[in-house]
């Protein structure tokens, strides 16, 4: 993609703490209107990453370019057209759930009026219009997420930066923060986003990367991932309490990969029937059976490993 | 205005500048709206009164007279007085400036949201003081107007103290934002107000620094505390001459230093 069309371009971007390499030279280049993910276990360097794109962490190598500006310099030029919703909501306690809004906007130099307009039209949009007089500390986690979402809003940014959306919040809730995202996008708003779910990263991204140990191991659309990193089908199989460690050799060459766990064995396979019906071909009896479509969950662990980061 | 018109640019970006420090400023405003603050305001201006009634007035009745620098001779109180002054305005300022303004540092975390902004450190810093000034510049008005109702100065002075005691403030403050910065948790508050009753006691607010040791007069002099006593003993007490210009000079050079070191910390502790 040309230097010009990309919103974002981030090319051998580096960020250390001390000794600590969180970034370890990325390349990334966000289009407009698109929604972009960040995948990767906790400490794969997502947030700096974000922190870095929103102007309040320097690089410490590398080039990077919003907006057509350099992040370097002109960070709070490019501030002024961001729209920010950081991992904890950063909410004002000591304001009531409109006032978060109307004095954010201030820090934009939005006239008063303008603001105060703007801010119940947002309250409209996350559907907290009828706690505009409230204090904020009540607040349900998600009201205070989509709260957080409407104040990333008030100056109608051109690009908005979401850590973590939805995390910690119920299905409900996150059904509801998905689509306003999804409103925002249709609208044109050029959307980044981290997460570690992969249903929200299925959800809500056109295009991903996944990152592990600061570095991208993949980038692409989710069905280009799910094709490229794994199979079109998954064959989960199950033999009650029995001991799985034999059973590596039994189903050797079903499927595309066989994958041992402690409780299940998983197939990768085009054909999820097909590979229970080889199993069943060799006498083996499973506890139960299960074919599921690949999801980015398998790409997810295939690329980053299963074992705990923190 | 003239300077506007010759230098358009630069003013413009001076005003862009200047709103968004006060639109920080706002947001304490808002919510001091709330907060069952307005008692806490009304504390802080009691104290010095009390002080001013008791040892100003009281302890006054057996010290007698007092000499000035210039050799005049003022009542106890009207000796007192205007150092009472300068202390609350020390008093109000910190107390904005170093518990309040920590809380939002560290514990509400406000200015991380603020921060990514177009705001910058020192546009937080900057609104941050202002509204420490205006909480200490309803102190000093309203002691000012007792002190003057007192006999203690004149309402012509009264006036023109009243701007310096925001420029004591706005030192006091920046020095106490730029402290606060260092703090690691609540416990090294104890560090804050011994030093603050220390100055309180010994900035030539109840004797003047000759009477003690020259050492010690020494350390007085270099404290910032001395030079807002001073400065503001000699506008209430009627007798300003050219030394008053080191004071001023010293409280802006310590104002900026305090500001300085305020938004380089916050951008060391919240721009990583």
């Amino acid at each position: 993609m040309a230097e010009d069309e990309a919103l974002i371009a981030a090319t051998a971007l580096v960020k250390q703490f001390g000794d600590f390499t969180a970034v370890d030279g990325i390349d990334v280049r966000v289009r407009a209107g698109e929604a972009f993910g960040f995948l990767g276990p906790n400490g794969a360097g997502k947030s700096s990453t974000m922190r870095m794109i929103g102007c309040v962490s320097r690089p410490t190598g590398g080039a990077l370019r919003i907006l057509g500006l350099d992040a370097a310099k002109d960070g709070a030029a490019i501030r002024a057209r961001l729209g920010v919703c950081p991992q904890q909501d950063s909410l004002d306690l000591e304001l009531t759930v409109l006032e978060n809004l109307t004095v954010y906007a201030r820090y934009f130099n939005i006239p008063r009026k303008v603001a105060r307009a703007r801010a119940m039209e947002l309250l409209d949009f996350v559907q907290l219009a009828d706690r505009a007089g409230d204090k904020v500390e009540p607040l349900s986690g998600g009201m205070k997420r989509r709260l957080t979402i409407a104040r990333a809003l008030v100056n109608e940014p051109e690009i908005v930066l979401l850590d973590e959306p939805t995390t910690g919040l119920d299905p409900q809730a996150r059904h509801l923060v998905w689509e306003r995202l999804f409103r925002l996008k249709q609208r044109g708003v050029t959307l980044v986003l981290t997460t570690h779910y992969m249903d929200e990263a299925e959800q809500l991204c056109d295009r991903l990367v996944v990152m592990d140990a600061g570095r991208i191991v993949a980038e692409g659309s989710p069905r280009e991932l799910i094709d490229r990193h794994s199979t079109r089908e998954v064959l989960e199989v199950r033999f009650g309490n029995d001991p799985l460690d034999g059973f590596a050799d039994k189903l050797d060459g079903i499927g595309e990969r066989v994958e041992v766990l402690p409780d299940r064995i998983l197939v990768y396979t085009g054909d999820g029937d097909a590979a229970a019906a080889q199993v069943h071909g060799r006498g083996l009896t499973p506890s139960s059976v299960l074919v599921r479509r690949g999801s980015l969950e398998d790409v997810f662990l295939q690329l980053t490993g299963r074992t705990l980061v923190d | 205005m003239v300077t506007t018109l010759i230098f358009p640019r630069a003013m413009s970006r001076l005003d862009h500048r200047a709103s968004g420090a006060l639109s920080v400023t706002a947001r304490n405003l808002a919510a001091a709206r709330h907060a069952a603050y307005w008692w806490v305001l009304l504390s802080g201006f009691v104290e010095p009164l009390l002080y001013l009634l008791s040892i100003g007035v009281g302890v006054g009745r057996l010290v007698g007279d007092i000499a000035l620098p210039d050799g005049r001779l003022v009542t106890y109180a009207q000796f007192v007085a205007p150092a009472m002054l300068a202390a609350s305005a020390m008093n109000g300022a910190l107390a904005e400036t170093t518990m309040n303004f920590y809380g939002k540092l560290k514990f509400m975390r406000i200015y991380d949201a603020t921060l990514a902004t177009p705001i910058t450190p020192m546009q937080v810093s900057v609104g941050e003081l202002i509204w420490a000034m205006c909480r200490g510049g309803v102190y000093s008005a309203v002691f000012l107007v007792v002190m003057a109702a007192l006999d203690l100065t004149t309402w012509g002075w009264a006036l023109v103290a009243l701007p310096v005691t925001l420029l004591v403030g706005f030192a006091f403050g920046a020095l106490g934002m730029g402290l606060s910065t260092l703090l690691r948790s609540w416990q090294d508050f104890d560090y804050i107000n011994v030093t603050q009753f220390g100055l309180f006691l010994f900035s030539g607010t109840f004797s003047p620094p000759s009477d003690f040791p020259v050492p010690l007069q020494i350390l007085i002099e270099v404290t910032p505390l001395y030079h807002g006593v001073a400065l503001l003993r000699a506008i209430t007490t009627g007798s300003p001459d050219w030394t008053v210009l080191w004071h001023v000079a010293y409280l802006v050079a310590l104002a900026v230093a305090g500001l300085t070191m305020a938004s380089r910390r916050m951008g060391v502790l919240l721009l990583k």
